[in-house]
């Protein structure tokens, strides 16, 4: 009842102020607001990260050359990888069905007057399958345009649509660095997936790339598939053994490649997301202080204001408990007040972020239940002093108060 | 009801020392109307406010219906304001954005007497002749509307004691006959009834007079004497 008309009483102060509520409230309302969106871009982000990963398909391996550098100064990769430890690998491995070699790097590609600058993929045929990625059009290179070196490529859907728009690209001739290659086929989409397009890419033979293009003649990477999962912890060992081998390393060297299975990146994207989350909640508390700081400000000039509210108050009864309660109700009110519309805003945002991106972004009750928690400790916290300055008024300068 | 014995309270103003009260004895029985009188600045809010249990004299003592107030906490005093005393203000001092009925409400809920406050508070209305503008808020309302409801949150707890400090100070003088006819009703029914004023048509609606000047009680100089004492 008492509780019931005060949250009344102060909903209604709240609206009468309604531009110095808002500014008070504006911290509570950011940072709340960030906290929604940011947790749910973090969700999505994951389920997204997470669905590519799985996609990729359960009995993947990737091979990557270790970090350079001792006594855990990193500086730089390794390069150490090269296609003959592919082939020795497929060779002596039963366990594994195929193998891609891959060598990345940037180029210009140009057809006409037409310019894209974009990623360059040097592999084999079989990489096609262990990614999961379609032909949409024309064909795919093979073994034997690897061997004699031919100067193709496989595009993807975006860098077609770049360097051709609605022509058609297969037998068409681009330029990769300023050396022409030909165009035997396009890739289906598939979709944007954040830092990474894969769909903005050009594929070449694995020979080509390191000769011609790249100019190195080691690899960046080996994905591995394997015939069952069951056989994953095998492959593991075996081509750890073997790649120690053929690096001549000793009993107490560490590895100079990493081998890793989808787990493990899963627990990669996993720490990552907790970074981005470690980040959200600094930049919400940073917010969240500052807000509580605002409510803080704005609640003592109330106090001020409404002293001679307090006097009579006093007067017809209320204890300096009373004065302590009402006071903290309405800081958490208002705290909450703008907890809420800070749920809003990041409930809007987070429905804009899916429209215009490829992330499914939805707030979850959990976040919204922290937003509001957060918002309205806040207000008891930083509610408190002025709070407690009301309840010790005397109740006599109180009334005198002008 | 009322016994006080020199009373005295002094305040510090810029290096001065000045006595409000100079040792101030009053007795007050139960069901009197007493104005307390006297010039601008002589004592009377001071006093007032330490019968209102709102303020603690520096020296004398004061004993309000048996019970030694002087060493109670602040605490202790809310409650007897709230349950022996009503205030009724020269300027009302209701409460903005609370309906008429929620002002009269609120020292009900402060006693933590939830159940009755609305019933109360209708009654107090009904008392003051005002219930059909209990839903406005206070800044809806004239002078002497507003001095109704603030009689009405002072009475609906129900208290032996009502103190008003210059109630028909801001209205104009037919309306201020019309608060202290309230007052002779209010009085009528038992209640004891003390009126803070400077002004003798005021006094003179209650039965006798105490008259301050500089803090102390005095006799009225000719000029300043009521020409009746109503009986
Ligand atoms: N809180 C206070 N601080 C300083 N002086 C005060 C205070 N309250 C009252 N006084 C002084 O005490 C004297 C009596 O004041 P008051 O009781 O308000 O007089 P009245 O109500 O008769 O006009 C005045 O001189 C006034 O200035
Ligand atoms: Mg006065």
């Amino acid at each position: 009842m008492m509780l019931w008309i005060t949250i009344k009483v102060a909903l209604r102060s709240l609206w009468a102020n309604r531009m110095r509520s808002i500014l008070a409230m504006l911290g509570i309302i950011i940072g709340v607001g960030a906290v929604i969106f940011v947790l749910s871009l973090v969700a999505a982000a994951k389920a997204d990260m997470m669905g590519r990963i799985t996609a990729m398909g359960t009995n993947l391996l990737v091979v990557s050359p270790g970090q350079r550098g001792t006594g855990g100064v990193m500086s730089g990769t390794q390069q150490n990888l090269t296609a003959d430890d592919a082939e020795a690998l497929l060779a002596k491995i039963p366990q594994i069905r195929d193998l891609a070699p891959v060598v990345r790097g940037n180029v210009q590609a140009k057809r006409l007057a037409k310019n894209s600058r974009t990623s360059l993929m040097g592999t084999t045929v079989t990489y096609f399958p262990i990614r999961s990625f379609e032909v949409e059009k024309g064909r795919l290179f093979n073994d034997a345009d690897c061997d004699a070196m031919s100067r193709v490529a496989v595009i993807g859907a975006t860098t077609a649509t770049n360097l051709f728009g609605t022509e058609e690209p297969c037998n068409q001739v681009i330029k990769l660095n300023s050396i022409n290659f030909r165009v035997i086929g396009v890739l289906k989409s598939k979709g944007d997936q954040g830092w990474f397009n894969p769909d903005d890419q050009v594929l070449v033979p694995y020979t080509v790339a390191m000769k011609q293009i790249v100019g190195v003649d080691h690899l960046n990477e080996i994905d591995i598939r394997a015939n069952n999962e069951a056989d994953l912890d095998t492959i593991m060992d075996r081509a750890t053994k073997l790649l120690r081998k053929r690096h001549h390393l000793q009993e107490d060297q560490d590895n100079d490649f990493s081998i890793r299975n989808q787990a493990e990146m899963l627990k990669t994207a996993d720490s990552m997301n907790q970074v981005l989350a470690l980040l959200a909640g600094g930049i919400a508390s940073i917010s969240l202080l500052v807000g509580g700081i605002g409510i803080m400000n704005i609640m003592l000039v109330t106090v001020t204001e409404r002293t001679r509210e307090i006097g009579v108050r006093k007067a017809i009864g209320a204890k300096n408990g009373d004065i302590l309660r009402q006071f903290l109700i309405e800081a958490v009110v208002m705290s909450g007040s703008g907890g809420a519309i800070g749920v809003l805003s990041g409930f809007v945002l987070a429905a804009i972020l899916s429209r215009v991106t490829s992330l499914q972004a939805s707030v979850s009750l959990f976040s919204v239940a922290l937003g509001l928690g957060f918002s309205m400790g806040v207000g008891v916290f930083f509610g408190f002093y002025p709070a407690s300055r009301a309840a010790r008024l005397d109740p006599i300068e109180a009334l005198r108060y002008e | 009801m009322i016994h006080a014995q020199d009373l005295v309270k002094a305040y510090e103003l810029g290096g001065q020392t000045v006595r409000a009260l100079d040792g101030v004895s009053v007795d007050i029985a139960a069901g009197e109307m007493i104005a307390i009188r006297g010039p601008s600045g002589s004592g009377k809010t001071t006093l007032m406010n330490i019968l209102g249990c709102l303020d603690r004299a520096d020296a004398g003592s004061y004993t309000l219906a048996g019970e030694d107030v002087a060493r109670l906490s602040g605490d202790r005093l809310a409650e007897i304001r709230n349950r022996y005393i009503g205030f009724v203000f020269q300027t009302f001092n209701l409460l903005p954005r609370m309906t008429a009925l929620e002002n009269v409400e609120l020292p009900l809920l402060y006693a933590g007497k939830h159940r009755e406050a609305r019933q109360a508070a209708i009654k107090a209305m009904e008392t003051v002749a005002l219930t059909d503008r209990m839903h406005h808020q206070p800044n809806q309302l004239s002078g002497g509307q507003r001095q109704r409801v603030s009689i009405a949150r002072a009475i609906v707890t129900n208290p032996a004691i009502l103190l008003a400090d210059e109630p028909t100070g801001a209205l104009d003088s037919r309306t201020g006959t019309e608060i202290m006819q309230l007052f002779k009703h209010l009085n009528a029914d038992g209640r004891t009834i003390i009126v803070v004023t400077h002004d003798p048509t005021v006094a003179r609606h209650c039965q006798r007079e105490i008259y301050l000047r500089d803090g102390r009680v005095a006799q009225p100089s000719a000029t300043e004497a009521l020409q009746e004492v109503a009986p």
